[in-house]
């Protein structure tokens, strides 16, 4: 179901408005996402489960995939495993009401730069599209907090490699910071950093999170949230 | 015998609405709970039953087929009610010593009577009595076992006793019952022919098992499928009940107050955690670390200021005495927060080696904390007394315009839980 882009609706600045696809099995909550943030970026296509979405994300390679955690088909999983390698430059942001965390591991393990609850607000919505369209990293505070929680303990894979396996003094303290609820301007403020800075130790942390072979990543679902 | 006089509960009321029937007594029983059983459906002392029983067992051993015979057809009584069930330690001796003063009389009795009680058949025929006797009774505990599981109350226990006793029983009365059969045989010609016989028996029996096992196969699997469809629309009453109870209660609520967008959010986001501690309630004791206990707090909070709360925790402890006054000093910065800032409060809890840490963190105007006065501070008492109490310490950020931050830190001891 590839709607066809509603130009008339976006406010065009000094850039092109960012091209965005929106996929969730819920059509009223994508008609809800689309009125609000419609007016600032340009949805340029819609899908309801997973085939859609593969189809509609090849054909209109939008900037950026507002992406459902559940969907029917196989889940926000099988919509990255089938567009990342072919299609590198779109971004996906995972939006979900799940608190899981396997849900949410599993999604940024796929592919997906950053992780939003259902919940956000339309102004933080489009602050973390155009932060993920730039190739950053949009952390919640609760994936920051699951990421302390993964990379707290000692146990790591045997053939672990150091550096991808726990995170530096820096990137916890952003991490903290950023499960205390503070934006990127407010840890960069703290430490006394730029936002590039922080941008880019968050950057660091999704890249430890999508290739550490740390035990509590790949069996979190089984040893916390799952009964 | 060991059981004292038990006609003081002989008279039963039968509910009259309903044909009565005879049925087997499951209390006050010496035996199979025959004697018992038409002594209450008749209205007759239950002594004058045994009595008569006894009488006519003694004169031709009519009175043993008879009882036999009720003891196989009678029902037995389902109606009782399992609190009235004595102790079943004492009853279980006092039945296998009746069973054995009776088996002793029966033998003292024939001997007086001039029959060749050692040698003869009787002996063997005895065996095989009392055997089918502790069988029959072993069969009507697995079935008082059964009744009682389903009446639900100490089911399990119940059970496990249950099966825990059956199997040296019903071992000793197989055993009693292949000893006399083997008697009587033995009696009648040499043994080794009546052990050929013996085998020739069991061939017999295990050829009929192979013929009738897929009936019965068959017949179990039918009742399992059965017990499975009953579990599931138990489970489904179960959610229905819950979707019942909260959710279609809440969307009628919601409907109700369409008008007033803060008592949705509120009724919406109650409902939401309602449904998320159902669905994803961690296994084990609700409310017994600090995350369980801030949830139930920050719940009461949300519900009560019509704000949102977000909790974020690395790591769990064990609630004790400093960690509950941490968590009440927690739930007055999130007060505070959600009295005077609104919006979205964030709070964090880390809990590591070196102790715990909560974070309170709200959007709102902020203030300057040395600007506001003595008397008026209401995290002075509140959150100062309570943490310096159990030896934790506060700190308050806040600026005019960037919201506050209550940062509460309680050092180690604690019963820290790692994650996994």
């Amino acid at each position: 179901m590839s709607d066809l882009p509603d130009h008339d609706r976006v406010e065009r600045g000094g850039a092109a408005a960012l091209r965005v696809v929106l996929v969730d099995d819920h059509r009223l909550f994508r008609a809800g996402v689309r009125s609000e943030i419609g007016g600032r970026v340009d949805v340029v296509g819609e899908a309801g489960d997973v085939d859609e979405a593969i189809a509609v994300i090849h054909h209109t390679r939008p900037d950026v995939v507002l992406l459902d955690v559940h969907l029917p088909g196989g889940g926000g999983r099988a919509v990255l495993d089938s567009c990342t390698a072919d299609l590198p430059e779109v971004r996906f942001l995972a939006l979900s009401v799940s608190d899981a965390a396997d849900d949410v591991i599993g999604v940024v393990r796929g592919g997906a730069r950053g992780y939003v609850t259902k919940a956000i607000s339309a102004d933080d919505l489009v602050d973390a599209v155009r932060r993920v369209a730039d190739g950053d990293a949009v952390f919640s505070p609760r994936l920051a907090g699951f990421v302390l929680d993964a990379f707290s303990t000692g146990t790591v894979a045997e053939d672990a490699d150091e550096a991808l396996d726990s995170l530096s003094p820096r990137e916890r303290e952003v991490m903290r910071l950023i499960a205390r609820g503070y934006t990127y301007r407010e840890v960069a403020k703290d430490l006394v950093l730029s936002v590039k800075t922080v941008e880019t130790h968050v950057s660091a942390v999704l890249r430890k999170l999508q290739l550490s072979n740390r035990h509590e990543l790949a069996k979190w679902a089984a040893a916390r949230h799952l009964v | 015998m060991p059981r004292g006089p038990d006609g003081d509960h002989g008279v039963v009321s039968h509910p009259t609405s309903l044909p009565r029937r005879a049925t087997r007594a499951r209390r006050g029983r010496v035996l199979g709970g025959v004697c018992r059983g038409i002594a209450e459906h008749l209205g007759w002392p239950v002594e004058a039953v045994r009595a008569a029983f006894l009488v006519s067992v003694l004169a031709g051993g009519f009175g043993l087929v008879l009882y036999a015979a009720y003891w196989a057809w009678l029902p037995i009584d389902d109606s009782d009610d399992s609190s009235a069930e004595p102790s079943t330690e004492g009853r279980d001796l006092a039945g296998v010593l009746g069973l054995g003063a009776l088996a002793v009389g029966v033998v003292l009795l024939l001997s007086t009577r001039g029959v060749d009680v050692t040698g003869s058949w009787s002996v063997p025929l005895l065996l095989v009595a009392v055997g089918v006797a502790v069988l029959w009774r072993q069969s009507d505990d697995g079935r008082r076992a059964a009744l009682l599981a389903d009446v639900g109350a100490s089911a399990r226990v119940t059970t496990q006793t249950a099966v825990r006793r059956s199997v040296p029983r019903i071992l000793l009365g197989l055993a009693l019952v292949l000893l006399g059969v083997l008697g009587v045989l033995a009696s009648q010609g040499d043994l080794a022919a009546s052990l050929r016989g013996l085998a020739a028996a069991l061939l017999a029996l295990a050829g009929l098992a192979l013929v009738l096992l897929p009936f019965v196969l068959g017949w179990w699997r039918d009742l399992a499928a059965e017990r499975r469809a009953r579990i599931r629309s138990e489970e489904r009453a179960e959610i229905a009940a819950q979707v019942h109870d909260s959710v279609l209660q809440t969307l009628t609520l919601i409907q109700r107050s369409a008008h007033d967008p803060d008592e949705v959010t509120r009724l919406a986001r109650s409902e939401e955690r309602a449904l998320r501690r159902w669905l994803y309630a961690p296994v084990g004791d609700p409310g017994a670390t600090i995350v369980a206990a801030l949830e139930t707090e920050i719940a009461d909070v949300e519900s009560t200021y019509a704000c949102v709360v977000e909790l974020v925790h690395v790591g769990d402890v064990a609630r004790d005495d400093r960690v509950d006054a941490l968590v009440a000093a927690a739930r007055e910065a999130v007060v505070n927060a959600a009295k005077h800032a609104g919006g979205t409060v964030s709070v964090y809890v880390e809990c590591g080696e070196t102790g715990v840490e909560v974070f309170v963190r709200d959007r709102g105007q902020g203030f300057d904390p040395d600007a506001v006065p003595e008397d008026r501070l209401g995290l002075r008492e509140s959150v100062h007394a309570r943490m310096a109490r159990v030896g934790g310490s506060v700190r308050v950020r806040s600026e005019p315009g960037s919201g506050t931050e209550v940062s509460l830190a309680l050092p180690a001891p604690l019963g820290v839980r790692s994650w996994t």
